[in-house]
């Protein structure tokens, strides 16, 4: 079973992109679960969602403490959160900035990469929402869900031009950092 | 086709496939997505329907109840404060023996404010003479629905039904869930066919006093009825086993029991983790098995007693409690196995108030501290820090 930690701020699309990996995975063919950090959600507070990915039926119902991969949507939770707690050796940890790794003050131990996704989704959708582009980041890097399961994904989630402009956000990121 | 779906959301869904013709519902954390969904459903065209908007939960109750005795499916959702709100309500509705269906998103009760699961809502509310089932995952919580209404609605029940499932953990949680189509929906769940009703072309009263010469015999009735309609809540899980082809059990579930000399035993989303923790010690060589109440009221006595006796250790895990008394599941269990032979040894534990997280690690650990003691009452997760802070 993979699990997957995502972490931004209220606003930024966390569960949303939780709840597209979930389906994208489902869609090629897996186990899915996911659920937000439990709380009163309001824009701007630091906000966590979980996915579980599995060839078996999942069962379990807690919260996800030892992550494969972390997905941070917002470069200004580093230091704040502990983004990588518990992350399990040779996890990727994504990050959304524009700056270097270099430049980021990580504590932490990983395969950490960064992408611009707040630039690329304000130059394809207009809007400064982060996660389509972070989305299609973590399958190019991983390979746990599909590029198809996610344009299947956003087609289930999304409608009309919000959902083609975000699979467009996706795909740029999906081919920058496909390998 | 399965769609993987917000837990909330796939119960509205549901509920909309049941052809509830009046629904009233007061919106309140963790339930408020089912309110919004219906209402779109209705505004929608999709679902004909009467959707009243109401200024509170004991409202809600209110016009649910009144819809029901003028002769409709009727339907509403709350949780925590929400319900308790509902509560006189609730006793009217059992004692005039009308078939509304209530989902209860399980929430802690204030104070100290606090949105997030356990079962002290519901459980606060169990003399009301409503039938409770607890749902375990985000499919049986659906299917639950289905199987709410036809328990409900049987002329020899005549109950209001409340169907739990747990606040955030799975009302929250995106699963793949499986819709029937609304061909099977109205073929498992016909049309409800009301005993009596409000009707000007012939005149009746609801609700009426009942004094010291026949209120005992009211109570007896509802009594007796509980008693008998776990026949139709059996019947409906198999009819729908055998239209759906999902089986979560009848008034209970027995996970890996025939030869399990430690049986953990709880209600709703917990039994998921419970299933992994004991197929993770019998990897280990201990036999353990898992418990699953489905039914709490009426409470499945003669199924516990079948299911525990002869076993070495029943371990049971309450997320809730009668504060000055003891955990509330315990005291049910206790009282069902008094008097039997071959009883297990009983150890309970208070453990995710107010929404703290259970893991398997904690799972484990409770098994093996109930290993090396009997415990009764024991809360699990205590911080150390805050218990000495609240003692002054």
């Amino acid at each position: 079973m993979i699990e997957i930690r995502l972490h931004g701020r209220g606003g930024q699309g966390v569960v949303t992109a939780a709840e597209l990996l979930a389906t994208a995975a489902f869609l090629d063919g897996k186990h899915t679960q996911a659920f937000p950090t439990f709380g009163s959600e309001r824009m701007g507070a630091p906000v966590a969602s979980f996915v579980r990915i599995s060839d078996n039926p999942i069962r379990v119902r807690s919260q996800i403490y030892e992550p494969q991969h972390v997905i941070v949507q917002d470069p200004t939770l580093i230091g704040t959160v502990d983004v990588f707690a518990g992350l399990k050796a040779g996890g990727l940890v994504l990050i959304n900035t524009e700056k270097p790794v270099s430049e980021l003050k990580i504590k932490g131990s990983g395969n950490v990469v960064t992408i611009p996704a707040t630039q690329i989704a304000m130059e394809i959708i207009g809007r400064p929402i982060p996660n389509t582009v972070m989305v299609g980041a973590f399958a190019a890097l991983t390979g746990i869900v599909t590029m198809d399961g996610i344009r299947k994904a956003m087609a289930h989630k999304f409608k009309g031009d919000v959902a083609a402009k975000n699979v467009v956000a996706a795909e740029k990121a999906y081919n920058m950092l496909k390998k | 086709m399965k769609k993987v779906t917000e837990g909330l959301k796939a119960i509205a869904e549901t509920v909309a496939l049941c052809r509830p013709e009046v629904v009233s519902a007061y919106p309140i954390t963790p339930q408020t997505h089912i309110v919004e969904e219906l209402s779109v459903i209705v505004a929608n065209g999709r679902l004909k329907c009467e959707f009243i908007n109401v200024e509170s939960e004991f409202a809600a109750a209110s016009v649910v109840l009144g819809a029901s005795v003028a002769g409709v499916r009727a339907y509403s959702t709350t949780s925590s404060q929400g319900l308790l709100l509902m509560a006189e309500v609730l006793f009217n509705m059992a004692g005039m023996r009308l078939p509304v269906v209530i989902t209860d998103a399980n929430r802690a009760v204030s104070a100290p404010i606090n949105i997030w699961n356990d079962w002290q809502d519901t459980l606060t509310i169990r003399d009301a003479g409503m039938i409770h089932l607890f749902a375990e995952d985000n499919q049986e919580a659906c299917d639950m629905h289905l199987q709410a209404f036809k328990i409900a609605e049987d002329h020899e029940v005549m109950l209001p039904v409340m169907v739990n499932l747990d606040g955030f953990i799975l009302t929250h949680a995106f699963d793949p869930i499986e819709f029937p189509s609304q061909e099977e929906v109205d073929k498992y769940l016909p049309k409800y066919v009301p005993l009596e009703k409000l009707d000007v072309k012939n005149p009746l009263s609801f609700g009426l006093m009942g004094g010291p010469d026949r209120y005992l015999e009211t109570r007896y009735a509802m009594a007796e009825t509980m008693k008998t309609c776990p026949a139709v809540i059996r019947k409906a899980a198999r009819d729908f086993n055998q239209m759906f082809g999902r089986n979560y059990g009848e008034l209970i579930e027995e996970y890996k029991m025939n030869d399990a000399e430690i049986v953990l035993v709880s209600m709703g989303s917990i039994i998921s983790s419970m299933k992994d923790v004991a197929d993770e010690l019998r990897a280990a060589g201990k036999k353990v098995g898992v418990l699953k109440i489905r039914c709490y009221r009426p409470f499945p006595v003669e199924d516990i007693i079948k299911a525990l006796c002869g076993k070495k250790k029943a371990i049971i895990l309450e997320k809730a409690l009668s504060i000055g008394g003891v955990g509330i599941l315990t005291a049910d269990i206790k009282a069902s196995l008094y008097g039997q032979k071959n009883v297990p040894e009983i150890s309970d534990f208070i453990l995710g108030l107010g929404g703290r997280d259970i893991r398997i690690s904690d799972i484990k650990a409770i098994v093996a501290r109930a290993e090396k003691e009997n415990v009764k009452g024991e809360f699990y997760g205590l911080d150390p820090k805050l218990v000495e802070e609240m003692d002054k």
